[in-house]
């Protein structure tokens, strides 16, 4: 008995849970509610056009936030004492223990036109701001909980960047800036992009925080999918076209993504 | 592997980074607290306090939905992490002496459910088993929510053991093998303590992933069964109850206690462990 | 050796049997289950542990939002699913699908306690798939401390000077249903171009509306979060307990007429035991707890009566009104499949 043998039991389990499903979106996908073989389902895609593009310009915003607020975040934390970074990684990770519904759930109570942001801003004289069921609330929560994803990747790579370098480019004459624009920043350039990955593919695919914060009034791919398997239409063999053709568009979507970061890494090698 | 020591040339963060993390942190809690205060708000206002009340926290633990949802989550996880970690086990194992041109294809289709939407992942099973059941005749239930959940944990199983086994000094099994184990006792008796670490961290990732999962529970659980995810979706699109924030309170006080625990235990295990040793997968 | 590679091949192999095993076996009491579908907010769940006492029959209770997607459970065979609820048109289209077993009412005598105005409707003639539990109408529910006027008409729903404060409901039937009565057209239209100027109504109210919403309407309006919506009779009188200043309307252009029903799906695994439930829910004393909880109108008759007399006179003519006392009133009749696709596409197109 050799042990590469200990794995064909997980192959077989792959076969029939994670090879086999896929193969059951695409033939639902390309097949009529009878079971005839159709592109029909494809070709009533451009109807929702409009929520291809709400969901990747949303998403991607979403994920340039991310990369805004927490590359800053990830890089002070890695400059810190060893005992201030582990205390500071468990408080970044610690929300993310508490289910998202909840966490969702919180900004609902703050972003309401009668909700607590709005109370605040009433007792200092401000006036009201609408948020609650409108894209912007969406592109908060998306970023509310997707905010460590882009963190602790970011996070990870930069402090294991060797210091020796930094010291080496300061002795070449790089100031702290340049140190940080030549050296640090394309080193963490992997963290960076799978911290895109991390958040960009979940924040495309959402429909939990649309319908929390979105009022079912900001439709994305996932409320579309959600809305054909289990909604008010039920149609699965048009939620599986379009949940295969959102799944092709993040793969290219990514191939491009890493092969930016690949040129970068190159580049910086060269 | 270069240590995080701070050299000399690089500073701390002054104030203003210091200031910047700080209201981050404040960002990420902020809707927790604000959800822990109104959990003992004495009316249902998740905005407005009106005077101090347990009785959320009391209803919660009599209303027999959440409570059912909340053993459903927990069987659940505790059954497919333990299933998903021996299994993961093995593949690993299995996988890691494998030769690369077979290794690649396969740790790629393991990444699948990892690197897809979980929606997609939910859909697909969905499909899955309902055409399953109709030719072997079953519904989406508490058994599909199961493999579910067992699908989408054991990569990361893998995943975790992997970096244990490329750490495996080979020449231990083989000494084994030459002192006449046979592979099955070389592999309890050599790899599998070798590996633990990374058996023990899988075990806990699936646990986790399993008992925060919404996504693929909803599409694979039917109508039927529910998970405490599912219940908390069903609560927030109903009539919006502050047993919600009596539940985020406990939740989160069980995971704070938890994560300090562990914290804990390890700062105590590293201060044992003479500060030489690896610490490169925590 | 080989023996542990086929041991554990074997065990992997037979874990999903063994799980769906573990699965089914799960939490059945002596005398059975039965699994309950209900809508939110529809029931009082005491009752359900009076029945287990009673019976000995354990309740595995959970809910859905909409008739579209207790359609899109069953249809997918989502669960195990004993006793439904949903509304007469729905009824009407699942039985045209064979989605619903024929009822033995020989385990059901207290259908003989049903009025006889809901008996032998539309959507089951023959009274063999259904037992009609409560009744009601849809209506305008506001805030009178948020707006002064008196409203009479859907087309406060659509008035731009309430941007911001308006609810709808989210499902397509209901949303299309008030569309198409303010422009004085049937809710079961099948004509096209009809259908399709509620659709360019419905288009025109979206950026004045708050949200889309189905029982979130409760916390929305009693809070004053939002300051109107559409919502059924009965959940009006369940908010003006938690909020006096809401106030109900009925439009005078008519509005929709509901009856749902009882009925047990076609896969249903404990048959009898949901006929025992279906008979335990038409008692009048259940009935009547029922009817406390929510406020709906119950189809049975006796209960209907003893909650009357001790109902305010205002609180009864929103819960009581039957469909001959109100003008235009329409109960949703099942639509021919070409409408319903119509439905689903523009409800997408309305909702991108």
């Amino acid at each position: 008995m050799k042990p590469k043998y200990f794995s064909i039991p997980y192959i077989v389990w792959m076969g029939i849970f994670v090879v086999a499903p896929i193969f059951f979106v695409v033939v639902y996908a390309f097949t009529t509610a009878d079971g005839y073989p159709t592109l029909q389902n494809f070709a009533a895609m451009s109807r929702f056009t409009p929520v291809f593009i709400r969901s990747f310009l949303l998403a991607f915003i979403s994920t340039v936030i991310c990369i805004l607020i927490g590359y800053p975040v990830a890089y002070i934390l890695s400059r810190e004492g060893k005992r201030v970074q582990r205390l500071m990684i468990m408080l970044i990770v610690l929300p993310m223990w508490m289910n998202f519904l909840l966490r969702t759930y919180a900004w609902m109570s703050i972003l309401e036109n009668t909700g607590l942001l709005n109370r605040f801003l009433a007792f200092l004289g401000l006036p009201a701001l609408n948020i609650i069921n409108t894209p912007t609330a969406v592109v908060i929560g998306m970023v509310y909980n997707f905010l460590p994803f882009m963190i602790l990747p970011v996070y990870s790579v930069i402090v294991k960047i060797d210091r020796s370098l930094f010291e080496a480019a300061q002795d070449l004459g790089a100031n702290n800036f340049s140190v940080f624009r030549k050296v640090v920043f394309p080193m963490s350039l992997p963290g960076v992009l799978s911290g895109i990955m991390m958040v960009f593919v979940p924040a495309v695919s959402t429909f939990v925080i649309t319908q929390l914060l979105g009022g079912g009034m900001v439709m994305m791919l996932g409320d579309l999918i959600e809305m054909q398997f289990l909604g008010t239409a039920y149609n699965p063999q048009l939620g599986s076209a379009i949940a295969l053709v959102m799944m092709f568009i993040v793969i290219v979507f990514m191939y491009f993504v890493n092969r930016f970061g690949q040129s970068d890494e190159k580049a910086v090698g060269a | 592997m270069k240590n995080t020591a701070v050299s000399t040339v690089v500073k701390k963060p002054g104030i203003l980074g210091r200031s910047y993390t700080a209201f981050i942190l404040f960002f990420l809690y902020a809707p927790i607290f604000i959800l822990i205060t109104f959990s003992f708000n004495s009316t249902r206002s998740r905005s407005v306090w009106t005077g101090f009340t347990l009785d959320w926290y009391r209803s919660l633990f009599l209303d027999s939905s959440i409570m059912n949802a909340f053993y459903t989550t927990l069987i659940v996880a505790v059954i497919s992490a333990i299933v998903a970690t021996i299994a993961g086990t093995f593949a690993a194992v299995g996988f890691h002496s494998m030769r690369r041109r077979w290794r690649t294809p396969l740790m790629h289709i393991n990444n699948i459910p990892m690197m897809n939407a979980d929606i997609a992942t939910g859909v697909s099973l969905s499909l899955l088993f309902i055409s399953l059941g109709m030719v072997l005749r079953f519904r989406l239930g508490f058994g599909t929510l199961l493999l579910a959940h067992i699908t989408f944990n054991i990569p990361y199983v893998v995943l975790s053991i992997m970096p244990k086994l490329r750490q495996l000094d080979n020449n231990l099994v083989d000494a084994a093998c030459d002192l006449g184990c046979t592979w099955i006792k070389a592999f309890w008796k050599v790899i599998v303590p070798e590996i633990m670490p990374g058996i023990i961290n899988g075990l806990i990732i699936a646990f986790t992933l399993s008992i925060d999962d919404f996504v693929i529970s909803y599409f694979t659980a039917g109508g039927n069964v529910m998970t405490l995810p599912m219940q908390i979706f069903a609560m927030t699109r109903r009539r919006i109850s502050p047993e919600i924030n009596a539940l985020s309170t406990i939740l989160f006080l069980t995971v704070l206690a938890l994560l300090i625990v562990i914290n804990i235990r390890e700062s105590k295990q590293e201060e044992k462990l003479h500060r030489g040793e690896d610490s490169r997968d925590r | 050796m080989k023996r542990i590679l086929i041991v554990t091949l074997v065990f992997c192999l037979l874990l999903p049997a063994a799980v769906f095993a573990v699965g089914c076996s799960r939490g059945e009491g002596a005398a059975g289950v039965v699994n309950v579908h209900n809508w939110g907010e529809y029931i009082d769940e005491s009752i359900f542990r009076i029945f287990e006492r009673e019976t000995g029959i354990k309740v595995n209770y959970s809910t859905f939002e909409t008739n579209e997607a207790l359609y899109s459970l069953m249809r997918r065979g989502g669960a195990n699913i004993d006793v439904i609820i949903p509304s007469d048109y729905m009824i009407a289209r699942m039985i045209e699908e064979d989605m619903l077993a024929e009822l033995d009412f020989s385990n059901i005598p207290n259908f003989s306690l049903i009025d006889e105005r809901y008996k032998g409707l539309g959507y089951d003639p023959g009274d063999k798939f259904s037992v009609a539990y409560m009744t009601g109408t849809v209506g305008l529910i506001y805030n009178s401390s948020k707006i002064s006027e008196q409203i009479g008409s859907w087309s406060a729903l659509f008035d731009s000077s309430y941007s911001g404060q308006i609810l709808m409901f989210d499902n397509p039937r209901d949303a299309f249903g008030i569309a198409l009565k303010y422009l004085g057209y049937s809710l079961n239209t099948v004509n096209e171009t009809e259908i399709l100027e509620a659709y360019d109504l419905l288009a025109a109210q979206r950026p004045i509306l708050q949200a889309y919403v189905m029982d979130q309407i409760f916390d929305k309006l009693e809070s004053g979060e939002a300051w109107i919506g559409p919502y059924y009779a009965g959940d009006f009188l369940v908010m003006q307990e938690n909020n006096p200043d809401l106030r109900f309307a009925r439009p005078v252009e008519g509005t929709n007429y509901f009856v749902d029903a009882m009925c047990i799906p076609s896969a249903a695994a404990n048959k009898t035991n949901a006929e025992i439930f279906i008979n335990f829910m038409a008692s009048t004393e259940i009935a009547l707890m029922n009817m406390e909880y929510i406020m709906y109108a119950s189809a049975n008759f006796e209960a209907a009566e003893i909650f009357a007399e001790e109902l305010d006179p205002d609180d009864y003519s929103v819960m009581f009104a039957s469909y001959d006392v109100l003008a235009n009133s329409e109960v949703y009749a099942h639509l021919p499949r070409n409408i319903l696709e119509l439905y689903d596409e523009l409800w997408v197109e309305l909702k991108r």
